[in-house]
């Protein structure tokens, strides 16, 4: 007995996108969920922990969303494979919990009955049951119950109502379980899903019957919401919001950060003896978790927003109106809030490229969403912009500063459409996605689920990417630090440490686009983040920091236009920034694209400013 | 010809019923009932295989016999669209949607703007 009850059972969660079950997961497992890749692909993979009444430890697996068992994408895929036992390392679940929206079941009952192919016990939850009986919609569960030949349990996942007949459920059947072997499943063809959709009519017809004003509300928003002209006005001006939210809105608490960790490595500083160790934990170590910490405000006011869109039904429109403004070039209607957000920064920017369902639409946007201009550019383009862009107006009201400005934005973001068109017309030719895509009904967003969602995004971002970020901020101390200056030594330190050793290395390479051996060594630590270019532009010219004035003063005297412009042109393209390598790494699950995006904005950087710097030069800058 | 409203204005008037139209072609507001899905309308889309696209349109709901209406249309050329599929509402590029024939309820043409 005890040792039945010992065991363990591995449930799997599956239904149609939208239907809730994220939240039915949330439910079962609190806090007590992990979040990791499938091995190979770039499918999340959530599994959480819970106990039964009956005492059974429970691992249950929230599947990607889906309406068949048939794959397109590897997150189908992903589901498919698991509910078969086909993925060599999962196990096989030894029980399904097909989770439905009780609103909408059609669609549910037909993967119901696909499912039951497969073998393995079934248990149907009705979820967002209160909405359904809002409306009026009747569902005679014990009918339902008969006819699928499955147990059929309702639910509340928002308010936790139900779980406990859920819970029994598992309990009765677990000991049916066990023989959880391969599943029998055989792709339907198109008559076959013809014909559950037959099946799945008449059981519906038997044990549902729903009134004749379905949803009134979503019918009333979305004449709105829709709309071609005041849908559009609306959309605007939810992205400005999100935009201003994250740009804005996050600053004071990434100051607070900066300042505190700041603060901790002056701290750091007193305490310790003078040397190479305390230069790795104040300037290597503390600043590089500060510099992790930092995006931390960004990522979750990002995806608060972004969690209460897709609660609330928006996301879905949204991407309905943007399809053919952004489909044109090849980007996925949904692209539009992680490249909006890649303005403010790229890495909450690559984050969000999970609302993007489809791999290569998802690809094609993580690649680009670094040549949005973010805003640790504008240090770098303002302190150029004031030292070499005449303060003077033409044609009597455009501002000179102000334009180069704007083109450098510009310059940004047509460069990233052309990128895509190219990576979506020459990478990956072939067929293009359809786009077919359910608008779920308008539902109040659920404080927990959304906060319980921004805290998860927070807590992947920290143990996933903190931690390649947090690697290669030492790596690039290390390599600006090490080895010190000799003693006595009149030049500032870093011209003798390896990144100055590579600076005059690659130097020769930079020539051709006009930048000296001084530019090349402050690339280096500008890795780091790209307005670092600028402290570090200080520290080769051994001029006090902070004082862009008077650093502007000595490169204005020191560089032709020529180079100026030519390094604003490299800012608008170079990966600058191992923060963004580190987060496409852990989005794609592989150092395949960061390497890729490291060599194809490389080479425009290059380019950019090679043709900057020689068309200036030739016109006599 | 279909009557005026029935089709959209610039789509060819090459349909062999006066009733049936493509979903592709469908005005705002025309309701009716699927009467075919996976239609070779020698339209269909470069972008994969007719079967595909088929099986892909049954899964979300698209079958004889469903209820259908165009509710909205996208700002650009009028695509995409947003239909009402029985009881859900779906979004689909008019380029897919040609694989859909609906047969055109009478009279309510111009039903766009009513509750239903």
């Amino acid at each position: 007995m005890s040792e039945a009850l010992a065991q363990q059972l591995c449930i799997a969660l599956i239904g149609n996108p939208n239907c809730g079950k994220t939240a039915l997961f949330n439910a079962l497992t609190g806090s007590r969920q992990k979040v990791a890749n499938y091995p190979g692909v770039t499918v999340e993979r959530k599994e959480g922990i819970f106990e039964t009444p009956g005492g059974r430890r429970i691992h249950v697996l929230d599947l990607p969303g889906t309406y068949s068992l048939r794959a397109r994408s590897p997150d189908e895929a992903i589901t498919r494979d698991t509910v078969l036992g086909q993925l060599a390392t999962e196990a096989a679940p030894d029980l399904v919990v097909c989770v439905a929206d009780a609103t909408n079941l059609r669609l549910t009952l037909r993967l119901v009955l696909e499912l039951k192919k497969v073998g393995r016990p079934i248990v149907l939850a009705l979820n967002m049951f209160d909405i359904a009986e809002r409306r009026g919609i009747g569902i005679d569960m014990d009918a339902l119950s008969r006819d699928l030949g499955i147990p059929v349990v309702s639910t509340v996942a928002v308010r936790r109502n139900g779980i406990a007949a859920l819970l029994r459920q598992i309990d009765r059947l677990a000991p049916e379980s066990g023989s959880n072997g391969p599943g029998g499943w055989r792709e339907p063809s198109a008559e076959q899903v013809r014909s559950a959709h037959g099946d799945a009519q008449r059981i519906l017809d038997a044990c549902v019957t729903v009134p004749g004003h379905p949803d009134i509300w979503t019918r009333r928003l979305d004449r709105v919401v829709l709309h071609p002209v005041a849908g559009i006005l609306i959309l605007l001006a939810v992205l400005f919001l999100v935009f201003q939210a994250v740009f804005v809105w996050a600053a004071p608490a990434m100051e607070l950060i900066a300042t505190a960790f700041d603060a901790l490595a002056v701290a750091a500083q007193a305490w310790l003896p003078q040397g190479m160790l305390r230069s790795l934990l104040t300037d290597g170590f503390i600043s590089g978790v500060g510099s992790v910490l930092v995006f931390l405000p960004q990522i979750m006011i990002l995806f608060f927003f972004i969690n209460l869109m897709e609660d609330f039904g928006y996301m879905a429109r949204a991407a309905f109106l943007m399809d053919r403004v952004i489909g044109g070039v090849g980007l996925h209607g949904r692209a539009f809030i992680p490249l909006l957000s890649s303005f403010a920064c790229a890495v909450p920017g690559i984050m969000a490229t999970r609302v993007i369902n489809n791999r290569r639409d998802r690809l094609a946007t993580i690649m680009v969403a670094p040549l949005m201009t973010c805003s640790a550019r504008i240090p770098v383009y303002t302190l150029l912009i004031a030292a070499f862009v005449p303060h003077r107006s033409i044609a009597g009201f455009v501002n000179l500063q102000g334009l180069v400005m704007f083109g450098l934005y510009a310059a940004g973001i047509v460069s990233a459409f052309a990128v895509t068109f190219v990576f979506r017309k020459r990478v990956w030719r072939g067929a293009s996605e359809p786009f077919i895509m359910e608008l779920p009904a308008y539902k109040l967003p659920d404080p927990r689920n959304v906060l319980m969602g921004v805290l998860l995004r927070a807590r992947i971002f920290l143990r996933r990417a903190g931690t390649v970020i947090l690697a290669m901020m030492i790596l690039i101390w290390f390599l600006s630090t090490v080895p010190g200056a000799p003693p006595g030594a009149t030049d500032p330190a870093i011209n003798y440490s390896f990144a100055g050793m590579i600076g005059h290395a690659v130097q020769p390479v930079l020539a051709p686009i006009g930048f000296n051996w001084q530019i090349a060594i402050a690339l280096i630590p500008g890795m780091a983040a790209r307005e670092v270019a600028v402290a570090a532009l200080g520290t080769v010219y051994a001029v006090g920091g902070g004082e862009a004035g008077a650093l502007g003063n000595t490169l204005a005297a020191h560089w032709s236009l020529a180079t100026a412009l030519a390094l604003l042109a490299w800012y608008v393209f170079a990966p600058q920034c191992a923060a963004t390598l580190g987060v496409v790494r852990r989005e794609t699950n592989s150092w395949r694209w960061p390497a890729i995006m490291f060599v194809y904005m490389m080479v425009l950087a290059y380019t950019a400013a090679f043709i900057v710097y020689n068309v200036t030069t030739a016109l006599g800058g | 010809m279909p009557p005026a409203g029935l089709v959209r204005s610039d789509a060819p008037g090459d349909e062999p019923c006066a009733d049936i139209v493509q979903l592709g072609r469908g005005a705002r507001g025309i309701r009716g009932t699927v009467v075919q899905v996976g239609a070779e309308t020698g339209t269909v889309p470069d972008c994969i295989a007719a079967a595909e696209l088929e099986r892909l349109l049954l899964e979300i709901g698209f079958v004889e016999g469903a209820a259908i209406e165009i509710l909205h249309e996208g700002f650009i050329r009028g695509d995409p669209i947003a239909v009402r599929l029985d009881d859900m509402r779906v979004a689909l590029r008019r380029r897919e949607a040609d694989a859909i024939l609906v047969r055109v309820a009478g009279g309510s043409t111009h039903a766009a703007g009513s509750e239903s």
